[in-house]
């Protein structure tokens, strides 16, 4: 498989000298493309860096992030950012921002709106909607752009379970490459970080475990959820599975 | 000597008779104002929304300027301007002392700083709230900072009024370089000075009273502005709380989850 993101041997430090901040400590990761990889970990461990580091809104301190030339890569956040302005506009704007006309950027958002069921909703104020919607919105806003890699930090951890079930519905049809626009050629490759050890049962393909800023176990997702591998090799990945809600 | 009963009443009347010197300085006074006003936020709203974006060496020290020049006395630039803009100056050339131009001149440098370090506020927080979101979709510094002050328009009306404001309400730099030259340069606030002085309380009062009544408008204004998109975003709020009965239900066109 190719290799489209690869990460060697990247720290990220914040502050200074005297309250230096160790956001992520010596990591070694490929995204590979097609895989669907989760990043899973408590509060803190890194995954949302990792993810911002991925997607050059963050540089590291030491160490390399190489991307395959020209990739497409879009990031939904936790709380996507709506503007002031309508649905339509909101998806429009991002498209603009990559150079597509704005009359062609109207149209192709309001593509993009009806693939997640939200295009009679295209003229309403975005601020207005639920979160769900606005969730949604932000799926279909990245989704537009084409992307051969999507990022995902913790896109459904501030959703209700029905808005949730939508998302990850979304999710699961953007990485089979249902909904893609014809310019993403093929199923998206997708990183996503999650609390929810369901969510990553569901979805990935692939399970990154971190802890304070290291990667401590990379596994394909049968393996990862396999507790007699996991408890032998990954004590600590272990005990945070265990920890999992049935 | 008035007193304060009967110039209250004579200034009333001035008003309500639109008495055409009254007239005459407060539309030179709001002509004034609104030019220093719009040439300031011109350079303080996009100077301002780029600040609070970008990042850069010495940025700190330039923040420090700007926040110290919000507390220049009014009166000091006045004086820095004369002497700019006098026959022996190099700015005097121009001919512009004692001149509308140099009025406007002089309040938009005052105002300029207000315009720019309110924006650069108001904008820093919503890149630090927001400016990722902008910068993954692919805005760069200045197109982050135009359209984050562009969602911020609502605060970011209220720092045009607060600079019309600054501007309306200063005496000691028109003064100093309009030199208050009657039916030439004279604006409400080196009037109301004048005619104290004079002991003509009526004109004096008037012309406050009006000045008020202006700064009392533009916060009317900018207060239904802000109601009115508030009101937009709560109106639809309540639309998506009950949308009409023939409405399709908003579902994602996908199947279920796995």
């Amino acid at each position: 498989m190719t290799v489209l993101m690869d990460v060697r041997s990247a720290s990220v430090y914040f502050g200074k000298r005297a309250a230096l901040v160790r956001a992520l400590h010596d990591i070694t990761l490929q995204i590979k493309a097609g895989e669907r990889v989760a990043l899973v970990g408590a509060n803190g461990c890194g995954k949302s860096s990792l993810l911002r580091l991925l997607h050059g809104l963050m540089r590291p301190s030491s160490g390399v992030v190489h991307t395959q030339a020209g990739l497409r890569q879009a990031m939904v956040f936790q709380r996507p950012y709506m503007m002031r302005m309508s649905l339509q506009a909101n998806l429009s704007v991002g498209l603009f921002l990559q150079g597509v006309p704005w009359r062609a950027a109207r149209a192709q958002s309001l593509q993009a709106l009806q693939h997640v069921g939200l295009a009679e909703l295209a003229g309403r104020n975005a601020r207005a909607l639920s979160g769900g919607q606005q969730q949604r919105a932000a799926l279909a806003r990245a989704c537009a752009l084409a992307p051969q890699v999507l990022l995902l930090d913790e896109p459904t951890a501030s959703l209700d379970p029905h808005a949730k079930h939508e998302v990850e519905s979304l999710m699961q049809a953007f990485a089979a490459g249902r909904l893609n626009p014809p310019a993403a050629q093929g199923p998206m490759t997708m990183v996503f970080s999650s609390h929810n050890l369901g969510q990553v049962k569901r979805l990935a393909s692939r399970v990154v475990y971190l802890e304070n800023g290291s990667i401590l176990a990379d596994l394909p997702v049968e393996q990862f959820f396999d507790s007699v591998t996991l408890s032998a090799d990954y004590p600590q990945a272990y005990l945070f599975v265990k920890g999992e809600s049935p | 000597m008035h007193s304060f009963s009967d110039s209250l009443l004579t200034a009333l009347s001035l008003i309500a008779n639109m008495d055409a010197s009254l007239l005459a300085i407060v539309l030179r006074s709001l002509a004034v104002s609104a030019l220093a006003c719009a040439l300031a936020c011109a350079v303080g709203l996009i100077g301002g929304a780029w600040l609070g974006v970008a990042r850069f060496t010495g940025r700190g020290s330039v923040l420090t300027v700007l926040n110290t020049f919000l507390a220049v006395p009014s009166v000091v630039v006045g004086l820095v301007l004369y002497l700019l803009l006098s026959r022996s100056g190099p700015l005097g050339f121009l001919g512009w002392l004692f001149s509308f131009k140099a009025m406007v001149l002089a309040q938009a440098i005052l105002v300029l700083p207000v315009t720019t370090t309110l924006t650069r506020q108001i904008v820093q927080d919503a890149q630090a709230m927001h400016g990722e979101q902008l910068q993954s979709l692919g805005a760069r510094t200045l197109v982050r900072s135009v359209l984050l002050a562009w969602d911020e328009r609502y605060a970011v009306l209220t720092v045009v009024i607060a600079s019309f404001g600054r501007a309306i309400s200063e005496v000691g730099a028109v003064m100093i370089v309009g030199g208050n030259i009657d039916g030439f340069t004279r604006v409400m606030t080196t009037a109301i000075a004048l005619e104290t002085s004079k002991g003509d309380l009526p004109l004096a009062l008037g012309l406050g009273i009006v000045l008020l009544g202006v700064v009392l408008f533009l916060n009317v204004v900018i207060s239904a502005l802000r109601r009115r998109g508030e009101l937009g975003s709560s109106a639809e709020a309540l639309a998506q709380l009950a949308p009409p009965m023939a409405g399709k239900p908003s579902a994602p066109a996908v199947g279920g989850v796995v």
